[in-house]
């Protein structure tokens, strides 16, 4: 077996038995799917919105209405912004556990044994990453499949309905999720292999969704909107940086560092 | 299977290792004594490939330190100071997982083997977060032979452990010492080293001594008989000492030390000499060093040419 599936085993296996953690990969994914929802439900009729019409969108999203009636725009444009948090969500989950991931075993002494088996560096750093960001996918993606389910049955306009579906909408979800779930965690393994105490790496890794904070902000601001040729470029973007990002982490991770100078 | 030359680690300034040469042959117990910050664990984790040395070379089961780590790691198996178990993981999964990191063809008839040798098999499914000390301790042994190293390093085997744990221990290792294997003991345990090492290195940085027990408490102590007599007198002191192969004579509480070079062939002398002159001997026995004296005055004379 592959030595980096052999430590994502183990680590599922170690930290999923902390119901704690559990409930922290859980709550974010229920919150995040069940408040567009609510929106959905809340704004169900379009006349509710139909004092809107698309002069009062931000300019720049008012292109991405095109045939929608004002409401519409307006229930599309509230419910889009959770596009940005559904891809928040694989980067803000596995922050914890990938934060952990060294400095935690460096605490309780386990990292040792594991370095002095004939693991490389490279398949223990992918493995810390991969057992974190494999979860934080996975309950967004679940997340994003109720969520489309019930925006089908709570959406009474099938222009909005389709619109939360489109590919813009999938790419982000399936593509960049996955692709940002890996950079978090890459930043992430790498603080705490830099770190010697768990909190502070916990801390300095939260920083790494500060981008896409600031790219939610500046889309209800108004001051750019994610369209489907930014989110591609995104996608170009990020398989680059993650891969820098994991080959930097290898490379500045230091054994003999973390064996003799940690406390 | 264990060479170093001129072996040396500094951390910054502080120098841990300093020039250590060594040997170690297949099969043989080495034991590595010294005052804690003697640079044990740092040789440790030079010879396990854990850390990169300063200077000199070092080859462990024929492969060279700092140019072939990959398969030393696979050729050696290390218990750390600290067991570093999975708590929440059972005996069991904790095996598993280091089975497949070291690549072990059966990993389940390896685990079986080893859990039960250790008596931990009827409780593998348990956490290891709820054994007892010396049970972690077996368990992190057994982790470290799993895939058969062909040399075992053992950093304070016994540190910690209540007496009866740590006689379980013992146990292991000198049935492990019985199988043939090659073992590199770090130990504060005088006496657990004079039992189960064939050879012994004691180090203060640098190498201080090394040879069997028995020979480095010839190396530092006359050999010394202790004659216990109903009534000492001077007069059986000064018989003594007429003698041209008695290298000194003590009267103490009715007993007379004497230090000879070959108490098998002059005993019968000395005998026969104090019977002769009237004492009346109640018993015989050499005094024994322990290696705790050895170390002790090894350790005591280096510390007294530092300061």
């Amino acid at each position: 077996m592959n030595k980096t599936w052999v430590i994502v085993r183990k680590d599922w296996a170690e930290v999923f038995k902390n119901r704690f953690v559990l409930f922290t990969v859980a709550f974010l994914p229920l919150i995040l799917t069940a408040l567009p929802l609510i929106i959905l439900y809340a704004t169900r009729s379009t006349s509710d919105l139909g004092g809107f019409s698309s002069a009062d969108m931000p300019a720049g999203f008012a292109s991405l209405c095109m045939e929608m009636s004002g409401g519409e725009c307006m229930q599309y444009f509230i419910v889009s912004q959770f596009m940005l948090l559904f891809m928040l969500m694989p980067m803000a989950i596995p922050v914890t556990i990938a934060s952990y991931s060294i400095v935690g075993e460096k605490t309780t002494r386990t990292l040792e044994p594991v370095l002095a088996t004939p693991v490389t560096t490279f398949e223990l750093l992918a493995g810390k990453a991969l057992a974190a960001a494999i979860p934080a996918v996975v309950v967004t993606w679940l997340g994003f499949a109720v969520f489309a389910v019930g925006a089908r049955v709570l959406s009474p306009s099938p222009n909005v309905a389709a619109r939360l579906l489109d590919p813009l909408w999938l790419i982000a979800i399936f593509i960049v999720g996955p692709l940002l779930a890996v950079a978090a965690v890459s930043v992430a393994v790498m603080v705490s292999s830099r770190a010697n105490d768990p909190r502070v790496a916990e801390q300095l890794s939260m920083l790494v969704i500060l981008p896409l904070l600031a790219a939610f902000f500046g889309q209800i601001s108004g001051l750019f909107f994610i369209n489907q040729t930014l989110i591609l470029w995104m996608a170009a973007g990020l398989v680059v940086v993650d891969s820098g990002l994991l080959a930097f982490a290898t490379h500045i991770f230091q054994r003999e560092t973390i064996l003799t100078r940690w406390k | 299977m264990i060479q170093t030359e001129d072996l040396t680690k500094r951390f910054g300034d502080i120098l841990a290792v300093d020039r250590l040469t060594l040997s170690v042959e297949a099969g043989e117990v080495f034991g590595f004594l010294g005052p804690n910050g003697a640079g044990k664990t740092t040789t440790i984790r030079l010879l396990t490939a854990l850390i990169a040395p300063t200077s000199g070379n070092a080859k462990v089961a024929g492969c060279k330190v700092g140019q072939e780590d990959g398969k030393i790691r696979r050729r050696v198996g290390i218990l750390t100071e600290s067991p570093g178990l999975y708590d929440r993981l059972s005996a069991e999964r904790n095996l598993d997982f280091f089975a497949r990191l070291y690549e072990v063809d059966d990993v389940d008839g390896q685990i079986e083997r080893y859990l039960r040798m250790l008596g931990l098999w009827d409780r593998r499914h348990e956490e290891a977060g709820i054994f007892s000390r010396g049970m972690r301790q077996k368990l992190a042994i057994a982790r470290a032979l799993l895939h058969e190293p062909q040399v075992l390093f053992l950093d304070e085997p016994t540190s910690g452990l209540d007496p009866e744990a740590a006689r379980l221990v013992r146990d292991f290792i000198g049935g492990l010492k019985r199988e043939g294997r090659t073992i590199f003991i770090c130990t504060h345990n005088l006496d657990e080293a004079d039992r189960l090492c064939d050879r012994i290195a004691i180090i203060n940085t640098r190498l201080l001594a090394l040879d069997t027990p028995s020979a480095l408490r010839r190396q530092l102590y006359e050999r010394t008989v202790v004659f216990h007599l109903r009534q000492a007198e001077p007069r059986f002191v000064h018989r003594l000492q007429t003698l041209s192969f008695v290298r000194s004579v003590r009267e103490m509480d009715n007993k007379l030390v004497v230090a000879i070079d070959d108490p098998e062939k002059h005993n019968p002398t000395i005998i026969r000499t104090l019977v002769e002159a009237g004492a009346d001997i109640q018993f015989v026995g050499e005094l024994r060093r322990t290696l705790e004296d050895v170390y002790l005055r090894l350790v005591g004379m280096e510390d007294g040419e530092t300061n």
